[in-house]
């Protein structure tokens, strides 16, 4: 817990950076409205205007803030097609578009995990497989996907397939190699000594997979879980880009930048930063459980 | 030998039915390059020791695989005995793949190639399989194209191909990663000098690194405007963070023993950097180089998305993905997967180079 200063302190320097960007940033502006209106702005007079501008090119940290704020609590709270009227999240609540995203990551990061550590196994017991598939699973990683993600969404909306999968799939992409890469990684961490000590014991082919490999590979998993999890949630997000903006976190930063809404991108923003660090945290608190459960924790 | 014996029954039998339906559709097609790989195996296998035989098994496979192959294109249907030809030669492929995985590496130049030669079997059936699947299905070409047409579509736009990538890639990737790096670099050693910033910094950027910062692409285009400054800015934001984590925690990654080894040769805070922490941080920036790379097209590519000049790779991929010209959009993908593979491979060459005394680059 040494490191909650520091990390308080920096925190405090990159707001407090923002605060000194935005008025610079947003100064023609106000300057120009002034102009408009044949006043001369005072140096206090123009700071309190670069704040609380309507549509900035920098909003101020307590703006977005405030939109954060509106747009889950109070919007669900007391909007007109908020939960507490209709009994179903408004579609103007982050709450809804941050819910339509995460769907879809869990969904993307359940089969890329589950797809992930078959191939690790596959790779680990088999030679075939470790010559062949691990050179193109990185290759793999090369190919933007992310900038392919709209054109594959369209095809299979083309096919019929819409909603959740497509997203789904992106997520599933960009989530396996992490854990391929991990797991792999893990499952060979048993070194000679421990593998012989098993061969003494005479355990046969699965008993060395559960009872030594698997649970060795643990510490591995979770820490490319934690990498997977943070790119599944890029996936979703950018696949919700290309389809006309309908729902989902990247549908708001596309339409706030269709009709310049700073303010609504920038909250949008920081609820996709705080639904990455709520996941990521999520598993970390998983794996100390797992690793305290195993004996294994440091 | 031995090894051969070893491989499956099934890809044995697999393999010999492939054979047998390859001649028994006749055999059309060019067959130039399969029968002069068949005759060149038969020679080699008539020629070499036998412990080197292995080599000729896989070559006189290789010749038959790319003679059934070729054979089966022109009379792919969906049909029970074409399936099964498909299902034959996969299973051939996968044979030789096993049997180069168990051959014995060479040393040199030819081991190095023998470590490709799986992989590219691998990617070469992985591409015949598609086109034979798309041809026996007849998939529309609105939603897939075989690979045989994708080439022809590069071959015909080369130049439209070249100009989207100078925009995206030269103009729009390269310089956003080369500030970014280069910002990256600096700002680390600035915030090594304190144990402080350290501290405080590297969970802060992790975090961030963490993100979804291809978010901040519509803002950056906001300011920047439409043309590739922004979608450098955007790669600026992207690889900073990674870059920047890697590098602070390459600097510490000397032991107490060696810095105080230079204390004693009275280094100075320079000496000392160039000449101790600076080299052991090579992995860990070489890490970083690398995640940057693939991350640096990808943001580019993005950032066209929201906005760009009527040229560039993510610009020409929304626009025909919307005029259902899949084919160019593949074309794109195609050149965009080239280049990024080339960028992380001549990086991962400069590390070689760079921390061969490395213990992950040892023993390869």
């Amino acid at each position: 817990m040494r490191n909650v200063i520091p990390v308080l302190a920096v925190t405090a320097a990159l707001i407090a950076l923002w605060y000194a960007a935005v008025v610079p940033m947003n100064a023609q502006w106000a300057q120009d409205q002034a102009r408009r209106a044949g006043q001369e702005l005072t140096f206090t007079a123009l700071v309190a205007d670069t704040m609380s501008q309507q549509r900035p090119r920098l909003p101020a940290p307590h703006q977005v803030a405030q939109e954060l704020w509106n747009s889950t609590v109070v919007e669900e709270m007391t909007g007109r097609r908020g939960f507490m009227n209709t009994g179903t999240l408004s579609n103007r609540s982050l709450v809804y578009h941050g819910w339509v995203t995460l769907s879809a990551t869990l969904l993307g990061f359940a089969i890329g995990s589950a797809l992930g550590i078959t191939l690790a196994v596959g790779i680990v017991y088999n030679r075939a497989m470790d010559a062949s598939v691990m050179p193109w699973a990185i290759a793999s990683q090369t190919i933007p996907i992310l900038a392919i993600a709209p054109m594959i969404i369209v095809v299979l909306n083309a096919v019929g397939i819409t909603g959740l999968v497509p997203k789904a799939i992106i997520s599933t992409y960009l989530s396996f190699f992490p854990v391929v890469v991990g797991m792999v990684k893990g499952l060979r961490a048993p070194d000679h000594m421990q593998l012989d000590q098993m061969k003494t014991y005479s355990a046969s082919g699965p008993q060395v997979f559960f009872k030594l490999r698997l649970p060795s590979s643990m510490p591995y998993l979770f820490a490319s879980l934690k990498v997977a999890i943070a790119a599944a949630l890029v996936g979703a997000i950018v696949a919700e880009l290309p389809t006309g903006a309908v729902a989902g976190l990247g549908a708001r930063l596309l339409s706030g930048s269709y009709y310049g809404q700073t303010v609504q991108i920038w909250s949008a923003l920081f609820a996709a930063a705080i639904l990455a660090a709520g996941m990521v945290a999520l598993i970390g608190v998983i794996q100390r459980i797992t690793l305290r459960r195993m004996g294994m924790a440091t | 030998m031995t090894r051969l014996q070893e491989t499956g029954g099934v890809q044995w039998a697999g393999m010999a039915l492939a054979f047998l339906l390859a001649v028994g559709l006749g055999g059309t097609g060019d067959l130039g390059l399969a029968t002069v790989l068949l005759l060149l195996a038969v020679v080699v296998l008539g020629l070499l020791p036998p412990a080197r035989r292995a080599w000729a098994w896989a070559l006189a496979i290789a010749g038959a695989l790319a003679w059934a192959g070729q054979a089966l294109l022109p009379f792919a249907a969906s049909s029970l005995p074409v399936w099964g030809a498909v299902v034959a030669i996969w299973l051939g492929a996968w044979m030789l793949v096993a049997q180069l995985a168990e051959a014995p590496r060479a040393s040199g130049l030819l081991g190095r190639f023998q470590a490709l030669l799986a992989p590219l079997i691998f990617g070469a059936t992985l591409l015949w399989l598609w086109e034979v699947t798309v041809r026996a299905l007849d998939v529309p070409r609105v939603i897939l194209p075989a690979p045989s047409s994708i080439w022809e579509r590069i071959l015909r736009s080369t130049d439209v191909l070249w100009v989207d990538f100078v925009q995206t890639f030269v103009k729009g990737a390269l310089s956003g990663y080369a500030i970014g790096v280069g910002a990256a670099l600096v700002f680390a050693l600035l915030v090594d000098r304190s144990d402080f910033l350290r501290r405080g910094l590297l969970p802060v950027g992790n975090f961030l690194a963490a993100l979804p910062i291809i978010g901040t692409a519509p803002i950056f285009v906001m300011w920047f405007g439409f043309d590739w400054q922004s979608k450098a800015a955007v790669v600026v934001a992207m690889v900073f963070f990674p870059m920047l984590v890697n590098t602070v925690q390459g600097l510490a990654a000397t032991d107490a023993m060696q810095r105080d080894l230079m204390r004693t040769y009275n280094a100075s805070w320079g000496q000392a950097l160039l000449r101790l922490r600076l080299p052991a941080a090579m992995p860990f920036i070489f890490n970083g180089l690398k995640i940057s790379s693939t991350l640096a097209l990808i943001g580019a590519i993005v950032a066209e998305f929201f906005g760009s000049p009527t040229r560039g790779m993510g610009f020409r991929i929304s626009t025909e993905v919307g005029r259902l010209q899949l084919d160019m959009v593949w074309a794109e993908i195609a050149v965009a997967a080239l280049a990024g593979s080339l960028f992380y491979g001549v990086i991962a060459l400069a590390e070689r180079g760079v921390t061969f005394w490395h213990p992950s680059q040892r023993g390869r």
